[in-house]
C-alpha cells in the first residue's frame, strides 16, 4: 500500500517537474527575442535618432522622427474611429444578447478579427487608395479595422461581467436608459473597456501589412493626412532589407522603439486593471 | 383619515405564455407596512416590480389590469415618474461601486443630473442615512466607495438610496434574505421607523419577519392573492385553508 502511494507521489512530483520545464520552455523565445532586439536597439537609441529624418544613404547620422510622427499620427486618428464605434457597438452587444442583430454583427466582428492584415490592405488600397492616391487617411482606415473587433469585443466581454442589479438599481431610481448607460454601466466596466481600447493600440501599432499598400512611406517628417507617410513597422521593413549598415543598425534601433511602446502600453494596461478595477 | 395608495383590480401578469399573477386585487393603505409571502413562484416579487413597472423590463414581460398610484394608473404613467414616486429595494444589496456612500445616496438625483445646491444635497444625505439608521456609522467616511460597507450597512444605503427620493411607496424585494441575523434584525428595525413616513411593501419568504413587521398581510399562491388581511389575524385565524397550511409548514 505504502508503496503505490509513493509511485503515485513521485508520478505527481514527474509531472510537476514536466509542466515547469514545458513553461519555461515557451518563454525561453521571447526572453531571447527580447534581450537580442534590446542589445541590438538599444545603442542605436539617442536623442538625435528620435528628433532627426533620415540622411540619404552613405551619409552619417539621421533618425527615425518620420516614421515616429507618422505611426502616432495615423494610430491616433484610427484610434479617433475606431473608439467611440467600437464602443458603442460593444454596448450594443452586451446589452442585447439573443437578438438577431446582435447575433450577426457579433458575428461579423469575429469574422473580422480574423481576416489577415494583408487583405484589409488590399481592400482598403483597392477602395482607397486607387482612386485617391496614396495617403495617411487610407492608412488610418485599414488600422482602425484591424482595432474595431479587438475594442467591440473587449467592451462586450467587460460588461456583461457586471451584474444585472446594477442596471436594475439605477433604473428603480427613475434614471432613463441611456442615463443609465452612460452614467452607471460604462463607469463600472471603464478599467476593462479602457484595457481593451489600450491592448487594441498594441495591436495595430506594430501592424505592417496593412501600410504597405495605404500610407506608402515617406523619408520626410510629413504631417499632411492626405499625403503618403511613414510608420515604424514600414521603416523597420524597408531598412532591415537596405545594404547599408547604417540603415540595418536603425531597423533595430526602431525595432527597439516600437517594442518600448508596446510594452509600455501593455504595462499601463496591467496597472489599469489593478488601480481601477472596481469592486463589485 | 386612512386612504388608499397603491391599488390593483384584475391585474394580471405574464412571462410570455407564463401566466404569473392572476387577477390580483388588493388595496394599500398609507403608512402601512405590507408583507408579500408564499412559496417560490407564486408571482409576489413579479406582482411587486410590477407595481413600479420594473416587470417589463425583461424581455417578454406583459401586464394587463388596472393598477393605481392613488388614482392614476401606473400603467398610463410615464415610468420614470413612477420609478421616482415608487422606490425600491432588491434582494441583494446593489449600492454603485463607481459611487462613494455620499453620492450613492443622491444617486436619483445625480444620475438623473438634477443639479442641486450643495447644502441641499448634503441636507439629503444626513437626512436619508439619519432616517436608514446608517450616518452615526458612516458620518467620517462618506466618501469612502459604498462596497467597502457589510452587507447590512450596504443593505441600509441602498434604502437611504430610496428614501432619498422622498417616494409614496418603498419596494422591498425580499430584502433580508442575503444577510445575517443582525443586519436583519437592525433592517426589520427600520422597517416599524420608515413606515412613520412612507408606505411599504415587502416580499418575503420569512413567515416570522412577515408576522414581526408588517400590519398586514398577502399571501400568494400560484399567481393568486388568497388572502389580505391584518398580519394578527392571517397567522392566528386565517380564513382561506390553503393559508392555513402554509402558516402550519404542510407546504413550502
Amino acid at each position: 500500500m505504502d508503496a503505490r502511494i509513493k509511485i503515485r507521489n513521485t508520478k505527481s512530483v514527474l509531472f510537476k517537474a514536466l509542466i515547469i520545464f514545458l513553461a519555461f520552455i515557451i518563454t525561453l523565445p521571447l526572453i531571447i527575442i527580447l534581450l537580442y532586439i534590446i542589445k541590438m536597439g538599444v545603442v542605436q537609441v539617442n536623442w538625435g535618432f528620435l528628433v532627426h529624418a533620415p540622411t540619404p544613404e552613405g551619409v552619417a547620422g539621421g533618425g527615425i522622427a518620420n516614421a515616429l510622427v507618422g505611426s502616432l499620427l495615423m494610430v491616433g486618428m484610427s484610434a479617433i474611429v475606431a473608439i467611440p464605434v467600437g464602443l458603442l457597438a460593444g454596448v450594443y452587444l452586451s446589452e442585447n444578447p439573443g437578438t438577431r442583430l446582435a447575433y450577426y454583427s457579433g458575428l461579423c466582428v469575429d469574422i473580422l478579427q480574423g481576416v489577415p492584415s494583408i487583405v484589409v490592405g488590399i481592400v482598403i488600397y483597392f477602395w482607397i487608395v486607387k482612386p485617391f492616391g496614396f495617403s495617411a487617411i487610407s492608412g488610418s482606415i485599414a488600422l482602425a479595422i484591424m482595432m474595431l473587433p479587438i475594442v467591440v469585443r473587449s467592451t462586450e466581454q467587460t460588461l456583461l461581467l457586471l451584474p444585472a442589479s446594477l442596471k436594475e438599481a439605477a433604473l428603480s431610481l427613475g434614471v432613463p436608459y441611456h442615463r443609465v448607460i452612460m452614467k452607471v454601466i460604462v463607469p463600472c466596466g471603464f478599467a476593462g473597456i479602457l484595457s481593451g481600447i489600450i491592448l487594441s493600440i498594441a495591436r495595430i501599432i506594430g501592424e505592417t501589412a496593412p501600410l504597405l499598400f495605404t500610407a506608402l512611406g515617406n523619408v520626410y517628417i510629413s504631417t499632411k493626412v492626405t499625403g503618403p507617410m511613414d510608420s515604424l513597422p514600414h521603416l523597420i521593413y524597408f531598412y532591415a532589407k537596405s545594404p547599408y549598415q547604417d540603415q540595418i543598425d536603425q531597423a533595430w534601433g526602431a525595432s527597439f522603439i516600437l517594442l518600448m511602446f508596446v510594452l509600455i502600453l501593455n504595462i499601463t494596461t496591467k496597472l489599469i486593471t489593478r488601480k481601477w478595477n472596481i469592486q463589485l | 383619515m386612512e386612504h388608499t395608495v397603491v391599488s390593483a383590480s384584475n391585474f394580471n401578469a405574464w412571462f410570455g405564455d407564463n401566466h404569473v399573477v392572476k387577477d390580483v386585487s388588493i388595496k394599500i393603505e398609507k403608512n402601512q407596512c405590507v408583507a408579500v409571502m408564499g412559496p417560490s413562484g407564486c408571482g409576489k416579487t413579479t406582482f411587486l416590480r410590477c407595481i413600479n413597472r420594473m416587470h417589463e423590463l425583461i424581455p417578454g414581460a406583459t401586464a394587463k389590469g388596472s393598477l393605481k398610484l392613488y388614482d392614476d394608473e401606473v400603467y398610463n404613467m410615464n415610468p420614470i415618474y413612477v420609478r421616482y414616486k415608487i422606490g425600491m429595494v432588491f434582494q441583494r444589496p446593489n449600492p454603485f461601486p463607481n459611487l462613494s456612500i455620499y453620492d450613492n445616496v443622491i444617486a436619483g438625483y445625480k444620475l438623473n443630473g438634477l443639479k442641486m445646491p450643495k447644502d441641499e444635497l448634503d441636507r439629503i444625505v444626513e437626512k436619508s442615512l439619519t432616517s436608514a439608521a446608517l450616518w452615526n456609522e458612516v458620518k467620517d467616511s462618506l466618501h469612502k466607495k459604498g462596497t467597502f460597507l457589510s452587507g447590512g450597512q450596504q443593505q441600509r444605503l441602498c434604502i437611504a438610496r430610496a428614501i432619498a427620493m422622498e417616494p409614496e411607496v418603498i419596494l422591498f424585494d425580499e430584502p433580508t434574505s442575503a444577510l445575517d441575523p443582525i443586519s436583519t434584525a437592525s433592517v426589520e428595525q427600520l422597517f416599524h421607523e420608515l413606515k412613520e413616513n412612507y408606505t411599504l411593501i415587502i416580499v418575503t419568504h420569512n413567515m416570522q419577519q412577515a408576522a414581526r413587521v408588517s400590519d398586514k398581510t398577502a399571501f400568494f399562491y400560484v399567481g393568486e392573492l388568497v388572502e389580505f388581511d391584518d398580519t394578527k389575524q392571517m397567522f392566528t385565524a386565517p380564513k382561506d385553508t390553503r393559508t392555513q397550511n402554509y402558516i402550519t409548514g404542510r407546504f413550502s
